[in-house]
């Protein structure tokens, strides 16, 4: 009886949703509203995750969580994670407003994760598959060495057991804190990319917003087949960069899945609710 | 006209009325011996101010600086032969990137690298070095004949980065890097990197997968240039010279990592302070490396440089 008691002395008065006050945390944890980067609607936050976080409005594909990739894509029960025991060294001793140590072990403390990137092997309507995930949420999805020498594993998984490999991208590119040794994953990535494909396995890559930099420029690109969410912003600079150096307003819709799709870039805009069976589709055909 | 970057400014003056001198009256006029005797001692000691501890920033200048030999200066004055292949054979012909065959020491093979341009005119029809997809893809067609043909590979680094443009995006600026990294991974015959200048991240590496990659001394390379690794972390542009000692993008730092082999000595004070020199420092380790790996199977020299690349990476494996 105590504790109802107690309970009910924190429940707060019922008060008026301040609007204005809303729009100003939209998107933030807390709101209960969430602002459509793609056409700017505020929308109510729970009805987005009912739709698999996707705009009502202009089916913007929001990014999602890896748990909620993992169980949107494999079937149920059968994802195994695989390298999770690879952690991050602040190597440059790296510090900016913050050092990297530092942003690392809040990082980690808040999310309970060790870096940005989950890889496992699990299985798309019985077809089975070795995948790696980024994790948008950590830092940005950025990539360092532990995401980069994950993926590689991925790879070479996929190589000695003759498995096909599927990587979900959604980063902002190079992780700075790594310097040098974060442009290089992207050669060391890409070498292992090679030699799966001289294999003959397939290499699948599904990009969702954003895809950038160096991500892009190595992994993210030289899929076999190379699949993306609606609107999705996939590119090498940022937009913001290309706008300050060439001086221009950019085109209407630049960068995004579709204007790539134009351009011959990918093979398909993929709905998230139809993903799956997307995947599953190219794969039964593929292996 | 020579060029001062402004931690250099002070030798102006000074280098400037010795120039005058030697052109006017010829070094040996003894009317000047004192004059120029005095000259002599005061540039040298303000080399060693100037230059003896230059600052990661400093050095990030040096690795800019207008009056640094390009990539076409070391291939017209290092190898003999050069002979340009133009054009991608899908789009155009993209001036920032140069590529063909030229040979050294009686060896043939394929040089690629991105190019500068030293005034004005000649910088806006480089793209200050900054290449387009096209430019990329030339360099995969001029390295794949190479591999075809069993001959090495030389490319030169030294670029801003790729080009930030739309039809550089509309062309797949990520894809033609992406591929020119694969497309490096499959080749059999020995790959030398040579970092000149500016090492800028994707459109650097682009080229950069040797079995070999050495470094001038004040050349740096780096994941993303110091000021837009500021705007980003500080929120503030000005501060790159923060950035710069963070990045840790000098060739020292890049030699401790054992993300290059070798550590190419410059000239006090710099590559463009004395071109001849230069070139005669990267003869020897060029020639000793080419020549050693030449001596590696093709499946040696793919498995080498896959390996070095393998092993980039620092982080704790806690199984
Ligand atoms: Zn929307």
């Amino acid at each position: 009886m105590s504790l109802f008691r107690k309970k009910e002395k924190e429940i707060k008065p019922h008060k008026e949703i301040d609007i204005q006050k809303e729009i100003k945390n939209a998107g933030k944890e807390e709101s209960l509203w969430i602002k459509c980067s793609s056409c700017q609607e505020l929308l109510y936050r729970k009805e987005v995750e009912r739709n698999q976080h996707v705009c009502l409005k202009c089916l913007y594909h929001f990014p999602i969580t890896v748990e909620n990739r993992i169980t949107l894509t494999f079937d149920e029960g059968t994802f195994s994670e695989l390298f999770n025991n690879i952690e991050p060294v602040d190597f440059l001793k790296f510090k900016d407003t913050k050092s990297y140590k530092t942003r690392l072990e809040e990082t980690q403390e808040s999310l309970k994760k060790k870096d940005a990137m989950i890889c496992g092997r699990g299985k798309i309507n019985r077809i089975e598959v070795v995948a790696a995930i980024f994790d948008f949420s950590f830092m940005g999805g950025s990539l360092g060495s532990v995401v980069g020498e994950k993926i590689t594993r991925t790879l070479e998984e996929g190589a000695s057991t003759k498995t096909p490999v599927i990587l979900f991208c959604s980063s902002g590119g190079a992780r700075m804190q790594e310097g040098i040794i974060s442009l290089m994953q992207m050669s060391k990535v890409s070498g292992a990319i090679y030699r799966l494909k001289s294999l003959g396995i397939p290499y699948l890559t599904v990009l969702t917003d954003p895809t950038l930099g160096g991500v892009t420029a190595s992994m993210a690109m030289l899929g076999d087949i190379i699949i993306a969410e609606p609107k999705a912003m996939i590119g090498f600079a940022g937009p913001r960069v290309i706008k300050e150096t060439i001086k221009e307003e950019l085109p209407p819709g630049f960068q995004r899945a579709e204007y790539l799709l134009d351009h011959g870039m990918i093979d398909m805009i993929s709905p998230r609710k139809e993903l799956k069976q997307c995947l599953h589709r190219i794969l039964s055909l593929i292996t | 006209m020579r060029y001062y970057l402004d931690f250099e400014k002070k030798l102006e003056p000074l280098e400037r009325r010795m120039l005058e001198i030697e052109r006017f009256y010829g070094v040996n006029d003894p009317r000047y011996a004192k004059e120029i005797a005095a000259l002599s001692k005061r540039i040298s000691k303000l080399e060693k101010e100037i230059y003896g501890d230059l600052t990661n920033w400093h050095r990030l200048q040096v690795s800019r600086h207008l009056d640094r030999p390009h990539t076409l200066d070391y291939i017209g004055n290092i190898f003999t032969g050069f002979t340009e292949f133009h054009g991608d054979r899908k789009f155009k012909d993209d001036p920032a990137l140069v590529a063909g065959f030229a040979s050294y020491e009686d060896i043939s093979f394929a040089v690629v690298g991105q190019q500068k341009g030293k005034n004005v005119r000649e910088m806006a029809y480089r793209n200050f070095g900054m290449a387009h997809p096209d430019g990329y893809r030339k360099a995969v067609r001029v390295m794949d004949m190479a591999n075809r043909w069993g001959k090495p590979i030389i490319t030169f680094i030294d670029t801003p980065g790729a080009f930030p443009g739309v039809g550089a995006e509309e062309r797949g600026q990520a894809e033609a890097i992406a591929s020119s990294i694969l497309f490096m991974f499959s080749l059999s015959v020995p790959v030398i990197t040579v970092v000149i200048g500016e090492g800028g991240s994707g459109g650097a590496l682009a080229i950069g997968v040797g079995n070999k990659i050495l470094m001038l001394e004040n050349a740096t390379y780096s994941v993303i240039s110091p000021e837009g690794c500021a705007a980003i972390l500080w929120r503030d542009g000005s501060k790159g010279s923060l950035a710069a000692d963070a990045l840790k993008p000098t060739s020292h730092d890049l030699h401790k990592l054992k993300v290059i082999d070798e550590v190419i000595k410059e000239p006090f004070g710099g590559a463009h302070r004395d071109w001849q020199q230069t070139f005669s420092n990267i003869r020897e380790p060029l020639s000793r490396h080419l020549k050693e790996l030449m001596g590696f199977s093709q499946d040696e020299l793919k498995q080498q440089r896959y390996d070095k690349f393998r092993n980039m990476g620092i982080f704790q494996d806690k199984n």
